[in-house]
C-alpha cells in the first residue's frame, strides 16, 4: 500500500488534495481495505459547512457503517455524485474516482496540523503493530 | 382462475430438486388447473360478493398438488440450520437449545386461543401468569416493578431510556441532554440513547475492556442524564468496577440503565439492583429460551427501581383484591405495542424459569461462562483474544494472525460451515480487530464444544498451509459464497415474473 506523496493524512484515515484554497477529500486505501466492501456513501451536499476533525458523512461497508470525519473546515464545493452509483469506486480507486467531496478551506492553517505520506504510513503501521 | 401463460411454461423435469437452491419458486412451479386441497361443500346460504370491483380474475396465485407444495417446503426447511440440527454459536445472540416443554405450555388452549380483547374477568389464568413473570423477573434482577410490554431488546432499551427522561422532566430537570454509553457496548445502546433525543457520549475502555474510569470522572456531571451499560459488555467480560460507577452517576443525579440482554451470563449469581442500576431491560427470548432470530418474536421487559416505577410502559398486571387487572401506570411513558406483549414468549420464558426453579438458573449461567472459558481455553493459543482475561458467557478472538497469513475472519467463518458449524458473529464488536465473537451456551456438551474447537484449529492450520482453501470457502454448502456487496448495493428484495 502506497500513499501518495502529495496528499496530507488524518489520524481518521482521510486525505486531502491540496489545490489552492480548495482541496479534494477521501478515504485512504489502509481505510478502505480496513471497512471492505463499500456499499453506500452518504456525503453533504454543496454549499454545506463541515469543521475540521467533526462528521461530514457516512460510509457503509458490508462489516459495519462508519463516521466520515472532516479533516479540514471549510465550505463543500462539490460532491462525488457518482459514488451513489458505483460506491466500489472508493475500493477500486481511494486516490482517484474514489474521492468524496471537494471543499474551499476557510482556514488553510489547518492543513499544517496534518501528517504527510511518510508520517500517515508510520502511523498505520504503530496502529496495526 | 385463469393462469396467464408465462405461468405455465413449467417443466417439472427441469428442476427435480425439491425446493432446488436458485431453483424455481412456487409461482414457476404452477401448473393451472392443480388443486393442494379440496374444499367441502358449501353448507351455508350462498351470498353474493358486496361489491365486484373488489373482484379479479388476473390474481397470479401459484397452483399445486398437495405433495408438490409439501416437498417444495420441506425440501426448503432441509437447507436452514437451526439449533435443533446443530452447534449455533453467534455471539451476543445465545442461540441456546429450547426446551420443547415450552411448547406444550404455550399450546394449551388457555394460553394459545385467548384473545387480548376479551374482559379481563375471563383471563384471569393468563393475567396472573404475566403478574407471576412480574415477580420473578423483579426477583431476578433485585428490582422493585417490571413492565412487558416492550416486544424486543430494542423497545425494552427505548422505554428505559425514556422512563430516564420522563424521570428527570418529572423533577423539573431538563438540563440533562447527554447519555454516556461504552465502546463495548450493544450497538443499539448509542441508537436507543439518539432515538430519545439525547447526545451519545462514546465511553473509551481501558485495557481490561472495562469503561475507562478517569474518562467517567471528567464526564460525568449534571449534563449527564444517565448511562447505559450493557452488562456482561460485547467483549464478553464483567466489569467489576460497576458499583462504584453507580455512586458516581447517583451523586451527579444521573441514573444507570442496564442492558440485560447478557442476563444469561450471571443469573442467581448477581443482580442488576444490587450493583446500582435504576433500570434494566432483559431479553427473554435470549435468556429464557424462546425461539428467535430472522426476525422472530421477542421479548424485552424493563424493570425499574421504585422511583421509576410510574413511568412503566403500559400496562402492567396489577393484583388487587381477588383478581389480576391489566393496569397504566400514574406517569406511563405510554404503550410501546397493541396490547400486551408477545404473549406467547412470555408463556414460555415462565415455562423455562419454572421448569429449572432459581438453582436451576444458577447451573444455567455456570455452565454457560464454563463454556465459554473452555472454548478460550483451548483457542487462544492459536487466535489471539481481545482481552486476556477469564471471560464471562461469550468469548471474543480476533482474526488478526490468521490475516496476515492470507485468510481474514470472513473466510474462517465461511470455512466453518464446510466443517458443519454455524459461524460465529464476526467483525463485532467493532473496537476489534478481525473480531469473531463465539457464545456457545449453557446447552452445549463437551463433546460438541471439542469438535467445534477441533474445527477451529484445524481452520488455523489451513490459513498457513492451504488459505486457498480457506479463501474460498464454503464448498459444501448449498450455494457458495455469497456476494454480499452487490446484494447490499443493489438488492433485488422480491421476486418480479419473468418478462
Amino acid at each position: 500500500m502506497v500513499s501518495p506523496s502529495e496528499l496530507k493524512y488524518t489520524k481518521d484515515h482521510e486525505w486531502v488534495r491540496v489545490e489552492g484554497d480548495t482541496g479534494t477529500i477521501g478515504i485512504t486505501d489502509y481505510a478502505q481495505d480496513q471497512l471492505g466492501d463499500i456499499v453506500f456513501v452518504e456525503l453533504p451536499a454543496a454549499g454545506t459547512a463541515i469543521a475540521a476533525a467533526e462528521k461530514f458523512g457516512e460510509i457503509e461497508s458490508v462489516k459495519a457503517v462508519s463516521e466520515l470525519f472532516a479533516p479540514v473546515s471549510g465550505e463543500v464545493t462539490e460532491a462525488n455524485d457518482s459514488l451513489a452509483d458505483s460506491p466500489e469506486s472508493v475500493n477500486d480507486d481511494p486516490y482517484g474516482d474514489g474521492w468524496m467531496v471537494k471543499v474551499r478551506f476557510s482556514d488553510a492553517a489547518e492543513l499544517d496540523g496534518l501528517m504527510s505520506a511518510d508520517e500517515y504510513e508510520a502511523f498505520i503501521e504503530a496502529e496495526s503493530a | 382462475m385463469t393462469m396467464t401463460d408465462e405461468y405455465v411454461s413449467l417443466d417439472p423435469q427441469s428442476d427435480p430438486s425439491p425446493a432446488g437452491v436458485g431453483g424455481k419458486l412456487t409461482f414457476d412451479r404452477s401448473s393451472s388447473g392443480r388443486k393442494g386441497v379440496v374444499l367441502p361443500a358449501l353448507d351455508v346460504p350462498e351470498s353474493p360478493l358486496p361489491d365486484e370491483r373488489f373482484l379479479r380474475d388476473d390474481l397470479r396465485l401459484p397452483e399445486m398438488a398437495q405433495n408438490e407444495i409439501i416437498r417444495y417446503f420441506v425440501g426448503l426447511s432441509r437447507l436452514n440450520y437451526s439449533v435443533d440440527t446443530g452447534f449455533y454459536p453467534l455471539g451476543s445472540c445465545t442461540m441456546k437449545y429450547n426446551p420443547k416443554v415450552n411448547e406444550d405450555v404455550a399450546g394449551l388452549p388457555g394460553f394459545a386461543a385467548v384473545h387480548p380483547q376479551q374482559p379481563a374477568t375471563t383471563v384471569q389464568g393468563a393475567l396472573e401468569l404475566l403478574y407471576e413473570l412480574q415477580t420473578w423477573l423483579c426477583t431476578i434482577t433485585g428490582m422493585d416493578a417490571a413492565g412487558l410490554a416492550p416486544a424486543a431488546g430494542a423497545q425494552g432499551e427505548l422505554s428505559g431510556i425514556l422512563m430516564i427522561k420522563a424521570y428527570h422532566q418529572g423533577r423539573g430537570d431538563s438540563a440533562r441532554r447527554k447519555v454516556l454509553v461504552p465502546e463495548s457496548a450493544h450497538g443499539t445502546n448509542p441508537a436507543t440513547a439518539a432515538m430519545a433525543g439525547f447526545d451519545v457520549v462514546s465511553v473509551p475502555c481501558d485495557a481490561d475492556g472495562n469503561a475507562d474510569s478517569g474518562f467517567l470522572a471528567e464526564n460525568i456531571d449534571e449534563t449527564v442524564a444517565g448511562m447505559m451499560y450493557t452488562l456482561p459488555s460485547t467483549l464478553g467480560l464483567f466489569d467489576r468496577e460497576v458499583g462504584r460507577i453507580a455512586e458516581m452517576l447517583h451523586a451527579n443525579g444521573a441514573l444507570l440503565y442496564g442492558d440485560g440482554a447478557n442476563q444469561n451470563a450471571f443469573l442467581s449469581r448477581a443482580r442488576f439492583g444490587d450493583m446500582g442500576f435504576d433500570v434494566v431491560h432483559l431479553n427473554l427470548h435470549k435468556t429464557f429460551s424462546t425461539p428467535h432470530g430472522g426476525g422472530g418474536p421477542g421479548s424485552g421487559p424493563v424493570c425499574v427501581k421504585s422511583h421509576l416505577a410510574p413511568y412503566l410502559p403500559a400496562p402492567v398486571v396489577s393484583s388487587e383484591g381477588s383478581g389480576f387487572s391489566l393496569t397504566r401506570p400514574p406517569k406511563s411513558i405510554g404503550k410501546t405495542m397493541a396490547f400486551h406483549g408477545n404473549f406467547g414468549v412470555l408463556v414460555r420464558a415462565l415455562t423455562y424459569m419454572k421448569s429449572l426453579g432459581g438453582d436451576g438458573l444458577r447451573h444455567v449461567s455456570e455452565n454457560a461462562v464454563i463454556n465459554a472459558n473452555y472454548v478460550q481455553a483451548r483457542l487462544k493459543s492459536a487466535y489471539k483474544l481481545a482481552v486476556d482475561r477469564p471471560c464471562m458467557h461469550e468469548v471474543v478472538l480476533s482474526g488478526s494472525l490468521q490475516k496476515k497469513r492470507g485468510a481474514k475472519t470472513l473466510d474462517i467463518a465461511k470455512r466453518l460451515i464446510d466443517y458443519g458449524f454455524h459461524p460465529p458473529t464476526i467483525y463485532f464488536p467493532l473496537i476489534v480487530d478481525e473480531a469473531m465473537m463465539i457464545e456457545p451456551t449453557e446447552t452445549e456438551s463437551i463433546e460438541a464444544l471439542d469438535a467445534f474447537c477441533d474445527a477451529m484449529l484445524a481452520i488455523d492450520r489451513e490459513c498457513t498451509e492451504t488459505p486457498e482453501i480457506v479463501k474460498s470457502a464454503p464448498t459444501s454448502a448449498p450455494l457458495r459464497r455469497l456476494d454480499e456487496a452487490t446484494a447490499a448495493r443493489k438488492p433485488v428484495l422480491r421476486w418480479q415474473p419473468s418478462a
